[in-house]
């Protein structure tokens, strides 16, 4: 089972001061992220109404987001007139407690799972495994994860810095009855995957699964995915258990029609995924449960700035497009919410008291690039800036900062201080800055101070 | 026209040569230039980094110190994004502050936008017999959408070779105080920003940010590439005579 993200120690510079080294990594991500990127952009380049749709999508979010209260109680009313039951879950631990209360119920001992964030998110599958309870991965890229003993490092492809050669390792170690004479060639391994998976779903009483989706109307919950697992999972097992995220919630049936374009063609850059399965409380012979799952997002709700997070549906193009992620990795983050998303969601989700969270908001050069992406418009530079408001900082860069400030409040200390730095501009090595600034000079020279600055250039020229 | 120039004090400091660039080149297309020497700095390393209260205290002085003028002119398009796009956040809305915000906001440009916006000049009568190429930089490009202003002004210059950057709209990896709080990240992006520029065999790369240059330039310089940084400002300001 696969180690746990929460508590991870170190911080997102040292993270990924380790990847950037990694060639191997970098090489697979570069080639991952932006073969994906070149297609979300084709296919949305397609649409003539790319703006409004993410216009739409923007505002049906936060119209929901602004109403969320009235439209769970409308969901729980209509998922439970259907025959499900609706469950609450206020954290991670209750959540964990309840499916596996669930679990146990039906007196088995392993349950298949879709692929989804949100158990990840709470540490199900641990949670389980303390219980006695085996639960098994059926995404590809997730039975990678899982079977590596390793951590997911993207939302969608989350064995993304895996190339093929590894995962064929991967699966003649760890893969009960792996074919002999396995190649690396795609199709093998998911074929040799898909033979695995097939006797585990025929098996399997209990599913567990998240969902993209839950329409309040109709109290409906959808899910998209690309390889028939999760529609196997959702229909064959006896009791099916979802773990969802209250801000899934859309008013109505038809707001599907938005985002049933948007994400598909963001995050895989395809035109439709190609399973889309739907399904509405109990249907005969199974037995449905619904988690509804809090865990912190009320906070980030309460917040002015940073509740436009909450708008995210997970497709992960902000990830493919951050020139951060890219060099850094997914595990740098270490959440299960890695790139842009992550780094403005995480450290509001678990708040900043560890390093490694205090750090995130700070893992970002802020170009930009992530909020042009963004299908529900979510200005992640500006959650970010934020965030860093709120963030601790050192104690030497408080009294920089607040330096650099006191010389910055008056033109007069300004141009003093840029005459001083003239004075000893031959001192200041171009190959060496002492102190936190050598991070500067280990990859890049310094300029050369001029002898005189622009202010006194003027001075002498214009007013004399 | 009356215009007063915002110099950023990044360049006030360091880059000097930009600011008496940007003089020059108005000068020659018939403006009349103002410094106001109060100004200082727009708070955007503040505000980014997270000192909110020095940053605000920085745009209110901004505020203050610009008031009045019909058009502001800044050789960045860093500091003019800083301005126009975060400023009106840092406000209370309905506020004195926010209304000088709006009042001064709009009419701060950055200098391409400026050319070709306000004066509607794309020939700028600029000389500069080099092969150049240019890197958009992310807030020039996302923050203002300066689009191909910079790319008109600088095919309308007299012997230059405008080549294209390959990736040229990813970040650099500067990024403010990000190059020091994430170097190891902070330099892979200047490394592969750096090989795109030696891939296109210009002899002089060139944006309108002198703080990315600093960054990039820095790198070039360690990496012994003999490619050249120059502001915007300084090719368009370029004669014959100067050269
Ligand atoms: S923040 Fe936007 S781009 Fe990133 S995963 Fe969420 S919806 Fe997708």
């Amino acid at each position: 089972m696969s180690a746990t993200f929460l508590g991870m120690p170190g911080n997102f510079p040292k993270n990924s001061q380790k990847a950037v080294q990694d060639s191997q990594l970098r090489y697979n991500l570069r080639k991952a992220t932006h073969t994906i990127r070149g297609k979300r952009a084709s296919v949305v380049g397609e649409l003539p109404d790319w703006a409004e749709l993410r216009a739409a999508g923007k505002a049906i979010k936060d119209h929901t987001l602004r109403n969320l209260d009235r439209y769970l109680v409308q969901l729980e009313r209509a998922v439970q007139d259907a025959g499900g039951t609706v469950h609450w879950a206020r954290d991670a631990a209750e959540a964990n407690r309840i499916v596996t209360a669930l679990v146990k119920a039906t007196g088995e001992r392993e349950v298949v799972k879709v692929k989804s964030m949100a158990t990840q998110e709470i540490e199900l599958n641990q949670a389980l495994a303390a219980e006695g309870i085996t639960a098994y991965e059926t995404d590809l890229a997730e039975l990678i994860v899982q079977l590596g003993d390793d951590f997911p490092s993207h939302i969608l492809v989350p064995a993304i810095h895996r190339n093929r050669s590894e995962i064929r390792e991967i699966f003649l170690e760890k893969m009960p009855k792996t074919p002999e004479g396995l190649t690396d060639d795609p199709p093998a391994l998911a074929e040799a995957a898909r033979l695995h998976l097939r006797e585990r779903f025929l098996r399997s009483k209990v599913a567990i699964s998240g969902a993209n989706f839950m329409v309040a109307e109709t109290g409906t919950l959808v899910v998209l995915e690309s390889e028939g697992n999760g529609r196997m999972c959702l229909t064959l097992p006896e009791t099916l258990i979802s773990v969802v995220g209250i801000e899934k919630l859309l008013p109505a049936w038809r707001d599907l029609e938005v985002f049933l374009q948007l994400l598909p063609r963001s995050s895989t850059g395809e035109r439709m995924n190609p399973y889309t399965s739907m399904w509405t409380g109990a249907v005969e012979g199974q037995d449905f449960h619904l988690v509804l799952l809090d865990n912190g997002r009320t906070g980030v709700l309460a917040d002015e700035v940073g509740r436009q997070a909450l708008r995210c549906i997970r497709c992960s193009a902000c990830l493919n497009v951050c020139p951060v992620y890219e060099r850094a990795g997914g595990h740098a983050y270490g959440s299960v919410y890695p790139g842009p998303i992550g780094a403005i969601l995480t450290p509001q989700l678990r708040g900043m008291g560890s390093e490694l969270d205090a750090s995130l908001p700070y893992a970002s050069s802020l170009c930009g690039a992530c909020y042009d992406v963004c299908p529900v418009a979510i200005d992640i530079p500006e959650v970010l800036v934020d965030l860093r408001a709120k963030a601790p900082h050192a104690a030497a860069e408080k009294a920089g900062m607040k330096v650099a400030g006191w010389i910055l409040d008056d033109h007069r200390r300004l141009a003093a201080a840029q005459r001083i730095a003239a004075k000893v501009r031959g001192l200041v090595p171009k190959k060496r800055l002492p102190g936190p600034m050598s991070a500067w000079t280990d990859t890049r020279d310094v300029p050369e101070i001029p002898e005189e600055s622009f202010r006194d250039w003027w001075e002498r020229n214009e007013r004399a | 026209m009356r215009v007063a120039l915002f110099i950023t004090c990044v360049n006030d400091t360091l880059f000097p040569g930009t600011g008496k660039a940007v003089v020059s080149l108005l000068r020659r297309l018939g403006c009349e230039v103002d410094f106001p020497a109060a100004q200082t700095c727009c708070g955007q390393m503040h505000v980014n980094t997270g000192y909110r209260a020095e940053g605000v205290r920085l745009a209110r002085h901004f505020t203050e110190v610009f008031a009045g003028y019909d058009a502001v002119v800044a050789p960045s398009g860093s500091c003019a994004a800083m301005v126009r796009e975060q400023y009106p956040k840092l406000a209370r809305p309905g506020s004195k502050g926010a209304a000088a915000i709006a009042e001064v906001a709009p009419r701060v440009h950055e200098l391409s936008e400026f050319l070709i916006d306000v004066l509607k000049v794309e020939d700028v009568g600029a000389y500069f017999p080099h092969r150049v190429t240019y890197h958009p930089t992310c807030h020039s490009l996302r923050g203002l959408r300066l689009g191909d202003r910079p790319a008109r002004l600088l095919r309308n210059v007299r012997g230059l070779e405008l080549v294209p950057l390959p990736g040229a709209e990813e970040c650099c990896g500067f990024g403010g105080t990000f190059a020091v709080k994430n170097p190891a990240v902070s330099a892979a992006m200047g490394a592969d920003k750096t090989r795109n520029i030696m891939d296109t065999g210009a002899e002089v790369l060139c944006a309108a940010d002198n703080s990315c240059l600093m960054h990039i330039g820095g790198t070039l310089s360690r990496q012994k590439t003999g490619v050249r940084t120059m502001h915007l400002a300084e090719i368009l300001a370029s004669t014959e005579e100067s050269q």
